[in-house]
C-alpha cells in the first residue's frame, strides 16, 4: 500500500537532486533557475501528499498559489536575464560583480 | 506491491533519473526538456494522490507556458556552453556530499518518524476541480485575487524590463498619422501657368 512517507521520501530525494545541481552548474544562470522550478516541485509533491493523507482541500490550494507565484518569478526572472544579456553579453554569474566593493 | 505502489515507483524513477538527467547534461535546451519530462511524471503522481486538477494545471502551465519560454529564452541567447562547464568537476564533490547528506537526514526522519497510512479513495462521483473550485472562490477568494494581481505585475515587470527604444528602426506613430490635417501636407500656391517672353531663371 502506498503510504505518506513514499511521497516525502521521493521530494526529499528530488530536492537534494536539485540542491546537488545548484552547486555543479554554479555559473550557468539558466540552469540555476531550472534547479530552483525543480525545488519548488519537490515541495509542491509534499503539498499534495499531505492534502490527500490528511484529506484537506488546503494543501491544494496553497499548491495552486505556489504555481502562480513561481509563473510570475520565471517570468521576471528570464526578463532579468534577457537585459542582462543583452547589456553584458555574457550569462556567467561570475562575471556579474559589478556591485562588488 | 498493489498496482498502485507499482506505478509511484515507475513514475518516481523517471522522476529522478531526469532530473539527474537535467543537472548533468551538457547543452542547457536537452536540461530543459529533461525538465518537461520532470513535469510529466510530477503530474502523473499528483495524480495518483488524487490532485486531478493540479495536474493538468501542472503540464498546461508549466509545459505549455514556463517551459517553452525557457526554451525560447535558450535558444534565443548565444552562450557559450564550454566557458560556462568550467569548474563543474571542481564542484562535483562538493555539490554531492551536501545533498547525500540531506537526503540521508530527510530520509531518515520521515521513515522513522511519520507514518500515516493512506486513507478510502473517492469515488468515482468525487470531483476535485468541484471541490477545488469550491473552497476557491469562497474561503480563499481574496488570495486568489491577489494571485491574479501578481500576475498582472509579472505580465507588465517582463514587458517593461525588456521593452527598448531602437533609434535606427523607421517607425511612425500611428497617433501622429490618424492627426495628419490637409494643411499639414498640401500647400497651395498661385503661380503664372507660362514662363515670361522665354525667359528661364536658369539664363
Amino acid at each position: 500500500m502506498i503510504t505518506l512517507s513514499h511521497f516525502l521520501v521521493l521530494a526529499a530525494l528530488l530536492f537534494s537532486i536539485s540542491v546537488a545541481g545548484i552547486f555543479l552548474n554554479r555559473k550557468n544562470v539558466i540552469v540555476l533557475l531550472m534547479c530552483i522550478e525543480l525545488m519548488l516541485l519537490s515541495v509542491n509533491i509534499n503539498f499534495i501528499a499531505f492534502a490527500f493523507f490528511l484529506q484537506d482541500l488546503a494543501g491544494q490550494v496553497f499548491v495552486f498559489f505556489i504555481l502562480t507565484v513561481a509563473a510570475a518569478e520565471a517570468a521576471i526572472g528570464l526578463a532579468i536575464l534577457v537585459l542582462l544579456f543583452r547589456n553584458r553579453g555574457t550569462i556567467n554569474v561570475q562575471d556579474l560583480d559589478a556591485m562588488k566593493g | 506491491m498493489t498496482f498502485e505502489l507499482f506505478l509511484f515507483y515507475v513514475f518516481g524513477a523517471i522522476l529522478l533519473g531526469a532530473a539527474l538527467a537535467m543537472i548533468t547534461v551538457r547543452n542547457p535546451v536537452h536540461a530543459a526538456l529533461f525538465l518537461v519530462l520532470c513535469f510529466f511524471t510530477a503530474a502523473a503522481i499528483w495524480l495518483l494522490a488524487e490532485a486531478e486538477f493540479l495536474a493538468i494545471v501542472l503540464v498546461l502551465v508549466y509545459v505549455g507556458a514556463v517551459m517553452v519560454l525557457f526554451l525560447f529564452v535558450v535558444m534565443m541567447l548565444d552562450i557559450n556552453v564550454a566557458k560556462l562547464r568550467e569548474g563543474f568537476t571542481e564542484y562535483l564533490p562538493a555539490g554531492l556530499v551536501v545533498a547525500a547528506a540531506m537526503a540521508t537526514v530527510l530520509t531518515l526522519v520521515i521513515t522513522r518518524y511519520i507514518t500515516m497510512d493512506a486513507p478510502e479513495r473517492a469515488g468515482p462521483e468525487y470531483a476535485n476541480t468541484l471541490e477545488l473550485g469550491r473552497i476557491l472562490y469562497t474561503e480563499y477568494v481574496y488570495p486568489f485575487e491577489i494571485a491574479a494581481v501578481i500576475l498582472l505585475v509579472a505580465i507588465i515587470a517582463a514587458i517593461a524590463l525588456t521593452m527598448r527604444r531602437r533609434p535606427d528602426t523607421k517607425y511612425i506613430d500611428p497617433a501622429d498619422q490618424v492627426k495628419v490635417r490637409r494643411e499639414d501636407r498640401v500647400r497651395l500656391v498661385s503661380m503664372e501657368s507660362a514662363p515670361k517672353e522665354g525667359k528661364k531663371k536658369g539664363e
